[in-house]
């Protein structure tokens, strides 16, 4: 298998301090990776550079291993191919559902197209197809805003699988939700590998048993361990560092 | 709150908004205008005039709205546009009285005053009406581009957007008073004498202008009903809930916002325009900070985002500020900075979304209210 995304020697640091320390990263096609690490470890912000809001002082991040990311805004970086959801749910609030997955459907993001676009049979399909696949198909009409936490996470995600994506980076994805919810994602993620790549930040290790990918431990800015769960469970540094704590 | 969704009026709500105004101001006032000017229904040429100018700046309003109620980009400086509209039509108007100036020279009145001898260049081809409108839209719009272009690729946003919008609209004030600057200094244009070959104030050139205006505003409320309903309209939406996400879904929002921000301005321009020839005076004045902060209140009032709400927002305004300039002058500006704090603090929505509220809980009683 090859790697779809690869961070080499990034560093990254405000003001000083090294958010991002000689990070390496690969990620294979289809994969689907977990990171985890204690809070302030530079998971956010690693995904901050690959999706272009913040550019690394030094390495270099490669997509498709000939894409160069740095040299990409962070919506050629989304039309490459790289999807991500935010940390804190961030939908379009004022409008519905079915116009949040609309906006977000993959196809031409011009001016000119933006005032003639109207969804194809085909289109209307899909957005259904994804309203069902996370539950939200009686939502359709509802506005983003009226809807539960959990429930925005879940349209965030359904607006990542509609924008289809080679790659999708998910911050968190199920802070705020309940077991139940935390569960179905966990099954959908699995779904969803091998023909998409995930890259998974979370914190709850049972999700992460669940979703049973490699884990990469981060800390300090730098990846500590990598392996299976059980592998990196058992890493003394990571122990000492993370889990121990 | 079941509001959310967009303070969008129905298409249908537009249509008959447009079918009411259209019928009054094409139909009806034209008609009373007919009748003898002894009769009682017979519209004064001050009150043609009057409704004229409001109507342009219910089309100046509804400039706004479209870039600060569909994308959230608060300009406090579209008296700004409207004035530069003005003034390029105004040369127009100014080249037009010809020989029939104090001095009777071909050079407007402020110019011989200035011992100039020949017009400037940016004067060339405002004899032609057709090049004056075209200047009326492209002048306002294209300093909209060069200055959107800058403070968005900067990505400057929210309040600091809107301070440099003042800023700008103040530091163009203070070049029009210059006499340097070949608009006539702080007098302005004024004195028009034709439009077209026809008498300025005759009473039919003043019901065609006060129709032009009502034409303007009805094709500019529907054509921005159609575009806010577009993806390119969802898109503005989208802005202005969550631009970074926007981003990250691969639109880049640069372009979508420079599109509606110079779109507003050549509407906010062609306003002006037809504004000048109706009061018959333009001058930097229009060009104050407070004037265009006017305008974002007379939205703010209306409804910001719903299109109709603006144009009753500069109607109410408007309207009451004439009776009380009238009766209690001193009073004006305390009533306007009140109405404003009394609708930031209890109607978010403006009196359209008190008008929708009222009338929704009339018809699902204990209904989404
Ligand atoms: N824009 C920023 N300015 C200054 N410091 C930042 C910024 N973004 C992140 N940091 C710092 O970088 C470190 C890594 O943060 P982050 O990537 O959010 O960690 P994680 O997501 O792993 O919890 C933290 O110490 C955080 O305070
Ligand atoms: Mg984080």
């Amino acid at each position: 298998m090859s790697a779809i995304l690869v961070l080499d020697d990034i560093t990254v640091s405000f003001d000083g301090f090294k958010a991002l320390d000689r990070l390496y990263l690969a990620v294979d096609e289809g994969e689907l990776r977990c990171i985890i690490g204690p809070n302030g470890a530079g998971k956010t912000t690693m995904m901050d550079v690959v999706t272009g809001k913040t550019r690394p002082d030094k390495g270099k991040a490669l997509f498709r291993q000939e894409v160069n990311l740095a040299m990409l805004s962070e919506a050629e970086i989304a039309r490459e191919g790289i999807g991500r959801k935010f940390q804190k749910p961030t939908v379009f609030e004022q409008l519905s559902v079915m116009e949040n997955l609309e906006l977000a459907l993959s196809g031409p993001r011009g001016i000119l197209r933006a005032l003639r676009f109207r969804p194809s049979p085909r289109e209307k399909e899909r957005m259904e197809e994804v309203l069902a696949t996370v539950g939200l198909l009686e939502s359709g009409e509802r506005s983003a805003g009226e809807l539960s936490h959990g429930q925005k996470q879940w349209l965030e995600i359904g607006m990542l699988l509609a924008q289809e994506p080679g790659i999708l980076l998910l911050d968190e994805p199920v802070a705020g939700m309940t077991d139940a919810e935390t569960a179905k994602t966990a099954e959908l993620f699995r779904s969803l590998a091998g023909k998409h790549t995930l890259v998974v930040v979370e914190h709850d290790m049972d999700f992460v048993a669940a979703l049973g990918g490699k884990v990469t431990v981060m800390a300090e800015g730098r990846v500590l361990s990598e392996g299976s769960l059980a592998e990196v469970q058992a890493d003394e540094r990571v122990i000492e560092s993370y889990l121990g704590r | 709150m079941p509001e959310a969704l967009s303070q969008l009026p129905s298409r249908k709500t537009i249509r008959h908004f447009l079918s009411w105004f259209a019928g009054i101001s094409m139909v009806l006032v034209p008609l009373l205008r007919l009748l003898p000017e002894t009769t009682f229904l017979h519209p004064s040429d001050y009150t043609v005039t009057w409704l004229g100018k409001i109507i342009c700046y219910m089309v100046l309003a509804l400039s706004l709205d479209l870039v600060w109620g569909l994308a959230g980009i608060l300009s406090l400086g579209h008296g700004l546009f409207f004035a530069l509209g003005g003034y390029a039509f105004g040369m127009y108007l100014m080249r037009s009285i010809g020989r029939d100036g104090v001095y009777q020279s071909d050079l407007p009145d402020f110019m011989v005053f200035l011992d100039w001898k020949e017009l400037p260049w940016y004067w060339t081809g405002t004899q032609h009406f057709a090049w004056a409108a075209i200047l009326a839209i492209a002048l306002p719009s294209a300093v909209a581009f060069v200055f959107g272009f800058f403070a968005f690729r900067s990505r400057i946003k929210g309040v600091y957007f809107s301070i440099i919008t003042q800023a700008l609209t103040f530091a163009a004030m203070l070049l029009f008073f210059r006499n340097e600057t070949g608009f006539g200094g702080n007098n302005g244009f004024t004195d028009f004498k034709r439009i077209l070959g026809y008498d300025i104030t005759a009473p039919t050139t003043r019901t065609i202008l006060f129709m032009l205006s009502a034409i303007l505003l009805s094709a500019a409320l529907w054509g921005s009903s159609l575009l806010a309903r577009t993806r390119f309209g969802r898109i503005l939406t989208a802005v202005r809930d969550a631009e970074a996400r926007l981003r990250f879904c691969g639109y880049e929002p640069l372009g979508f916002k420079l599109a509606i921000w110079t779109l507003s301005a050549g509407l906010a321009g062609l306003a002006g325009a037809l504004y000048v020839p109706q009061v018959g005076i333009i001058n930097p004045s229009e060009m104050s900070a407070a004037n265009s902060i006017e305008v974002a209140i007379w939205v703010a009032v209306g409804g910001r985002g719903s299109l109709v709400g603006p144009l009753a927002g500069a109607g109410i305004v408007n309207v009451g500020k004439s009776w009380l300039t009238a009766t209690v002058p001193d009073l004006w500006l305390y009533a306007l900075g009140f109405l404003f704090i009394l609708v930031t603090l209890f109607l978010p929505h403006g009196v359209v979304g008190l008008v929708g509220r009222l009338s929704s809980s009339r018809s699902t009683p204990g209904g989404k209210a």
